[in-house]
């Protein structure tokens, strides 16, 4: 079963930490995401660009409506995620918890992903 | 075969239903990874004991029957919907491939698959009325209908919480499995909550049909005896002693009327002694592991009560130095309060006022009912009639429920007139 990691953090609150301590996190980061290759969990992933990068799409009245900005207005953002293959919902989470940034506050969202019919 | 005959055995099959059902389901969602299949094949199989058990007799191992029944008529299920949905057919083909080798459910795995049961129906991704509601109705066979009484809601709602849980088991995966030992404290929280939920449902609530109710009393410790016997934890000891304990002065607790008579007040005599002695015997077990918890803990407090022949003669140096080690454990304004009343005890009133009137200032407590009788009953034991009159005020306008207003009420009445 394949399940998406959504690494959310506070962008404001990234950028105040220091240096040192960011660069531990990201050196933890490596880390993991190495283990998870060697162990065979991690399928892909990525680190995304600032959400004050994206834009969002909808449609009104058939006709595209570009938006600055995420979907959604919230103290978190979405900054990264990984997409893995575990046996149950509990190995999933079990990494999940191992990711270096929900110490500092993030949250990670871990949701199966649907292949019906695949 | 002559009409009593049939009902014999109608009446033998229903006893192993109500002994054996929810191991045979237990085994049956762990075989056929699925709760609704299970299920639906646990109920064909009760009706096939009916007929085929006529004829041939009750079988020996009438669990072991039951499952391996469940099982092919499962399989059945299965290859008769093939026709819609080809993948059925494979899976069919899969668990037919297992279905002679019965080495997967000897008593012992039997077992281990009721606390499998019992994790999965409180896993933490489930939300927590959904936790409750699954595990009343797959645990312990309570039907839709008796968990929506229990809880004061309606029967559909309660049917979609077990429809929408089950759902989310089965599509984010959610193992059944009793967890690693690592992750074993975190989610033997989860089904110890549960049953204490269920225990309280039915212990403090004076709404609602009381007779259900008091049920989920006795259905929360048959849970809690399950989980000792399947892992001796020492914090299910711990819960299983409290709710003995608690449960133990049931009789004691209310009036024929249905008013509450606190502690001070009972009549001792109507404690059941059995409970007492059990709930004891398991304290001192769960004590002397020293992985105790706060449910131990409040058991232990509980324990110190029912030893004492009254209330003056209550060892309360003690119950204050149990307070003290909880608040270390699990810190909240609730226990401090609770403290507080026990400090009363021990050394008057007017020291167990200063504390209560330092955690009311704190705001935590504010609008909690049992803060504001706390804080009137001080008074008015300190004679200090017109704050004790506020403050059982202040508690009547913050509780709805019945019998507590009137106990509040009948205290307001017995204050000496002003002046």
């Amino acid at each position: 079963m394949q399940y998406l990691l959504m690494c959310c953090f506070d962008e404001a609150k990234w950028e105040k930490i220091p240096e040192a301590e960011r660069d531990k996190v990201m050196k933890d980061y490596h880390t993991l995401l190495q283990d998870l290759v060697k162990s065979g969990h991690l399928q892909a992933g990525a680190k995304l660009r600032p959400s004050a990068t994206a834009v969002t799409i909808r449609k009104k009245n058939g006709k595209p409506a570009i938006t600055d900005g995420p979907f959604a207005e919230t103290k978190e953002q979405l900054g990264g995620y990984h997409l893995i293959e575990c046996q149950d919902l509990d190995e999933a989470v079990g990494i999940a918890n191992r990711i270096p940034t929900l110490p500092l506050g993030g949250s990670v969202e871990v949701r199966a992903i649907d292949f019906q019919e695949i | 075969m002559s009409e009593g005959a049939a009902d014999d055995i109608r009446g033998t099959v229903d006893d192993i239903y109500r002994s054996d059902s929810r191991r045979v389901l237990a085994t049956l969602i762990r075989l056929l990874g699925d709760f609704e299949l299970a299920e639906e094949a646990m109920h064909d199989a009760f009706i096939a004991a009916v007929e085929q058990w006529q004829r041939e007799g009750v079988p020996k191992n009438p669990a072991a029957w039951l499952i391996s029944t469940g099982r092919f008529k499962a399989i059945d299920a299965m290859r008769r919907r093939a026709r819609f949905d080809a993948s059925l057919g494979e899976i069919a083909n899969r668990l037919a491939a297992a279905a002679n080798d019965t080495s997967g459910w000897n008593e012992e795995a039997v077992e281990d698959d009721r606390l499998r049961l019992v994790f999965t129906c409180c896993h933490p991704a489930l939300a927590s009325d959904a936790q409750v509601a699954l595990t009343l109705r797959e645990v312990c066979g309570l039907t839709t209908e008796e968990i929506a009484r229990a809880f004061l809601t309606t029967p559909p709602t309660v049917a979609q919480r077990i429809v929408r849980a089950k759902r989310k088991i089965h599509d984010a995966h959610i193992p059944y499995q009793v967890p690693s030992q690592r992750e074993l404290p975190d989610r033997l929280d989860a089904v110890l909550r549960v049953i204490y939920l269920v225990f309280n449902e039915g212990y403090s609530a004076s709404s609602g049909a009381s007779l259900t109710r008091h049920d989920l009393s006795g259905e929360a410790i048959r849970l809690g005896r399950l989980l000792v016997a399947l892992l001796p934890e020492p914090e299910a000891i711990g819960l299983l002693a409290l709710m003995l304990l608690q449960e133990s002065r049931r009789a004691a607790r209310t009036s024929r009327e249905g008013d509450l008579i606190l502690l001070d007040k009972q009549d001792r005599s109507l404690w059941n002694r059995d409970q007492i002695a059990e709930g004891i015997r398991l304290v001192e077990q769960a004590l002397s592991s020293r992985r105790f918890g706060p449910y131990s803990l409040q058991a232990a407090i509980a324990a110190v009560h029912a030893e004492a022949p009254s209330t003056a003669a209550t060892d309360w140096a003690q119950i204050v130095g149990l307070y003290e080690v909880l608040m270390r454990v699990e810190p909240s304004p609730v226990i401090a309060l609770n403290r507080a009343v026990a400090v009363a005890m021990r050394d008057g009133p007017a020291a167990g006022l200063a504390l209560v009137d330092a955690l009311l200032a704190e705001g935590d407590l504010r609008d909690y009912h049992l803060a504001h009788s706390a804080r009137a009953d001080l008074c008015r034991r300190l004679g200090r009639t017109e704050e004790a009159r506020a403050s059982y005020q202040r508690a009547l306008g913050l509780t709805q429920q019945g019998a507590e207003r009137r106990f509040l009420e009948r205290r307001l009445s017995e204050l000496p007139a002003e002046p």
